[in-house]
């Protein structure tokens, strides 16, 4: 069954007919071009295909399509504003914490939610925030480095 | 001599590309109207396949064909991702059918559909009917070698792949000289590399009838040589195109979905078939770490000296070889270099069993074979009454040790150095001494565990590696190598070793990262921890061969000798002061444009190398073992390193941070699980399969102790395997230092510890 639903994607307005069984992460994917975020299992084990749904982190591999519905996506395509990479991109990049980068869309997504949440977290809670994502590659500690700069330059950013 | 860029952690060149998601990797292109490949896989371990019937399936309306072994080339072919060998004798062996037609493994592929979408692909694996004969599933090297088994391949009498070892020195004199001879039985489990990106590949016939695959591969060349095998087709006629890849670790050093992607495009008359395995079929259809399991033997004089060392192991390779017996050779073959003893017997066995196929896996039967010995070594430091660093010390290798077998000689070692560097980083003497005698139900100890490697195959495979390099008019260049980018890092080293050489800053060196066989210059690939080491001298040989051209061409625009002048920040200088002769753009220009000597300069060389640089490594570890419950907490864990000259230590520390956390999730948590009865796979998925997370790995520090070996370029040796060699071992010494109980069997998980707690009485 098909269902026409509207988004906004990075920005942008969207209208787009949907099968109602499809999941957000094959629309962003398949349909729209959007290959930035990654397939690591489709079934929510891994964290590589994580979108912000209203802000919040989503595994749009098990999210359906139909969901998005007049809300707002954002996807790691849309994070770079005017070609300057974000704060949080910029961290990943200084801190080594990008190997293959099949793992870092997603979690460049999480950091940027916990960035814009405004809260503050300790190393602990950070982790624990972070544990959704798995990485193969760097053994995570680049990775904490990273959020870990992020959300310190974040908050400078917000007391300037 | 001191460098401008070698030895500066400069900036991934890829990495903005990773995280603004530009980066494409193999999924991420599209061709118009591309259907979809699945592959129905058997329920059983062991069954001959009598009859199939694939009409209803091929009935279904989006059905574009239906393959079964009667459809695809009756071709046996080897999948390992070696260099192809003029020697029969010396290739892999040629076990595997397109699609088989007889079930070695619950998972094996029997049929394949391609279909318009996946839903239709789906419905019509359904479709297909299979009579088969069921056999007895051997899911033990000991049920499968067994009188009277039944065979899984009909030329592997007892099922045994392959035994070859190696024998030097006279092992009873060497025993009966000894003060003690010590006996141990270590045991390993098989792991699943759980790369982010599952095997993916989509194949086309092009305008010109060639075959085209685009594929997640560390070793384009070698799978477009296996695909040529495999259809039976010109070798020339196939294309290999190699995007970003998310992870291999050795698991993409295999061909295993490319000749049935191949296969399914022919069948639809060369339209666009993608083929993409799911993380459950990821996970049994690809490639596993071997199970070992060792008896060891060693002699020594009673101060602690090493004279004979005797080592049995019997490897499962499960339904398939892939790389077979190598693991087991190439394990027992690093290992000899840590502490060459004067007599040495290695006895390994490669049997075969109804289980998902073994390959290769970062290490390369090092973890394996360091884990039995280094654990057998501490219970002899016990039993000695020794610190198992000084045993160790006793024996360790001396510069200038040529292996009697391999011939490769030792020409740096840096593995003291290594030692007394983690020693001090853990604080080795006041912890040993603080947790001496403890009692309660928390325990704490410190272990460590070393081991050697290698950098690249030297003598038993070419190690031919290829690069080119074009400069353009200002002065950057491009730089192309056959091998493999695969997070490793390689591009970034290779851009740094181009820019070292021409006196560039790094962004003016542009690596071609995507490998495509029609293009790129011939290497084997991205394996065996040979980057750095074997494509670096390719790397630089062709840097040094466009600045020797260069500085032949200024010298004809000036009357300047070529010999006088260098290369430095973007200038051609003389060398004795640095004087600048001319901005390098202006000659750059000149060898475009210059009306009678115009000749762009460029360079495509190759590189066969004759030599092995052996790199050594330390895990130290300290952790905390709950009594009651099993559980092992790592508190502290340090890898030392001696990988020659680091070229960037950003993404060295990046690549041991990996390693280790590898090693730790191979020690603690990580097992494939299959039914004894039936060889089904119990956790083919990253929920059941206990991948280390973020919250389950400590702080790991890294060290390194740089050697220059004069054999690598700029001195290097291999990193990015080593890593993962040494964890498993030192933290078991550990847990051993803390409680006493000898855990000779991986994972040390809290079930498993928990059982042998309560055997020792300590529950
Ligand atoms: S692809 Fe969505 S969680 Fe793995
Ligand atoms: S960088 Fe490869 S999985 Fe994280």
């Amino acid at each position: 069954m098909a269902k026409k639903i509207s988004f906004t994607l990075n920005g942008k307005a969207v209208n787009f007919e949907v099968d109602v069984r499809e999941s957000l992460l094959d629309v962003l994917r398949y349909r729209l071009g959007y290959t930035g975020v990654k397939k690591g299992c489709g079934v929510g084990e891994c964290g590589a295909c994580t979108v912000l749904v209203d802000g919040m982190t989503v595994d749009s591999c098990i999210y359906l399509a139909v969901w998005a519905d007049g809300r707002e996506i954002r996807t790691i395509e849309g994070i770079a504003q005017d070609g300057e990479l974000s704060v949080v991109q910029q961290a990943f990049v200084e801190e080594g914490a990008v190997q293959c980068g099949f793992c870092t869309p997603g979690l460049v997504l999480t950091t940027t939610a916990l960035l814009e949440s405004g809260r503050e977290y300790t190393r602990e809670e950070l982790k624990r925030e972070l544990s959704g994502h798995f990485c193969r590659c760097t053994g995570y500690k680049n990775i904490l480095k990273a959020a870990e700069k992020s959300l310190e330059a974040g908050k400078r950013q917000c007391e300037e | 001599m001191p460098y401008s860029v070698v030895g500066k952690s400069v900036k991934r060149v890829d990495a903005v590309a990773k995280v603004t998601g530009k980066a494409k990797y193999t999924d991420d292109f599209f061709e118009r109207d591309m259907l979809v490949g699945k592959i129905l896989r058997s329920p059983y371990a062991h069954a001959i396949i009598k009859s199939i019937d694939v009409s209803k399936a091929r009935a279904l309306p989006g059905v574009e064909a239906v393959l079964t072994h009667l459809t695809v080339p009756k071709v046996k072919f080897p999948t390992a991702g070696h260099p192809y060998s003029l020697d029969p004798s010396h290739r892999d062996k040629a076990d595997r059918l397109i699609l088989t037609d007889k079930a070695r493994f619950v998972g094996d592929s029997v049929a394949a559909v391609v279909a318009v979408d996946e839903l239709v692909a789906e419905k019509a694996l359904k479709l297909i009917e299979i009579e088969y004969e069921v056999l007895e599933a051997l899911t033990t090297p000991e049920a499968a070698m067994r009188e009277g088994a039944p065979l899984i391949h009909e030329d592997c009498e007892q099922n045994i792949l392959a035994s070859r070892g190696y024998s030097f020195g006279d092992l009873e004199a060497a025993f009966s000289e000894s003060d003690f001879v010590f006996e141990g039985e270590y045991e390993t489990s098989p792991v699943q590399h759980c790369h982010l990106e599952n095997q993916v590949s989509y194949a086309y016939l092009d305008g010109e009838g060639r075959l085209v695959i685009v594929t997640s591969t560390q070793i384009p060349h070698i799978v477009r040589r296996i695909v040529g095998q495999a259809l039976d087709i010109p070798w020339g006629g196939v294309r290999v195109i190699k995007p970003y890849v998310g992870g291999g670790f050795g698991n993409k050093q295999d061909v295993t979905i490319e000749p049935l992607n191949a296969a399914m495009t022919l069948a639809v008359g060369g339209r666009p078939v993608k083929l993409e395995l799911s993380r459950e079929e990821a996970m049994i259809d690809t490639r596993t770490r071997h199970a070992f399991k060792f008896r060891i033997k060693t002699g020594l004089t009673k101060d602690g000296k090493i004279n004979g060392i005797y080592i049995a192991a019997v490897s499962n390779t499960g339904a398939y070889a892939s790389h077979g017996h190598s693991i087991a050779s190439s394990g027992g073959g690093k290992f000899r270099y840590l502490y060459p003893a004067q007599a040495m017997k290695y006895e390994p066995v490669t049997v075969y069993t109804n289980l998902p196929v073994a390959g290769a896996m970062r290490g390369y039967g090092t973890p394996q074979i360091f884990f039995a010995y280094e654990s057998h070594l501490d219970e002899i430091a016990h039993k000695l009454d020794m610190d198992p660093i000084e045993l160790r010390q006793k024996n360790f290798v001396q510069v200038g040790h040529v292996d009697l077998l391999s011939k490769n000689r030792i020409l740096s070692c840096g593995i003291r150095e290594c030692v007394a560097k983690g020693k001090e980083l853990i604080r080795w003497d006041e912890k040993r001494e603080l947790y001496k005698n403890q009692s309660g139900d928390k325990r704490r100890g410190v272990g460590m565990a070393c081991f050697s490697y290698a950098s690249g195959t030297h003598p038993v495979s070419i190690e031919v590696a290829g690069a080119r390099i074009v400069m353009n008019q200002d002065g950057s260049v491009q730089l192309q190598v056959g091998a493999t980018e695969i997070g490793q890092g390689s591009d970034t080293v290779f851009a740094q070793m181009v820019a070292e050489v021409l006196g560039l800053p790094v962004e003016m060196v542009h690596v071609i990262s995507t490998q495509d066989t029609d293009i790129t210059p011939f290497d084997t690939g991205s394996y065996a921890s040979r980057q750095t080491y074997i494509t670096g001298m390719a790397v630089k040989k062709a840097a040094e061969e466009v600045k020797a051209k260069l500085l032949d061409f200024v010298w004809g625009m000036t009357d300047i000798p070529a010999e006088t002048l260098d290369l430095r920040e973007r200038n051609i200088v003389f060398k004795h002061n640095g004087e600048v002769v001319m901005p390098l753009e202006q000659a750059a220009m000149q060898t475009y444009y210059d009306t009678v000597f115009g000749r762009p300069l460029t360079s495509d060389t190759s590189n066969n190398a004759r030599v092995n640089a052996i790199p050594f490594g330390v895990t130290f570890a300290e952790v905390e073992v709950d009594i009651k419950t099993g559980k092992i907490e790592v508190l502290e864990i340090y890898n030392v390193h001696d990988s020659g000259r680091i070229v960037n230590p950003q993404l060295a520390q990046g690549q041991v941070h990996g390693g280790v956390s590898m090693g730790i999730g191979y020690a603690l948590s990580e097992q494939l699980l299959f039914d004894e009865k039936t060889g089904k796979t119990l956790n083919n998925n990253l929920l059941d399969y206990k991948l280390p997370t973020i919250m389950d790995t400590p702080d790991i520090g890294v060290g390194f102790v740089e050697t220059e070996d004069p054999t690598g370029a700029f001195g290097v040796k291999a990193l990015g395997e080593p890593p993962v060699i040494s964890p498993a071992p030192a933290l078991r010494n550990a847990v051993f230092a803390a409680t006493g109980v000898a855990l000779n069997r991986l994972p040390m998980n809290p079930q498993r510890v928990f059982e042998k707690f309560k055997q020792a009485g300590l529950i």
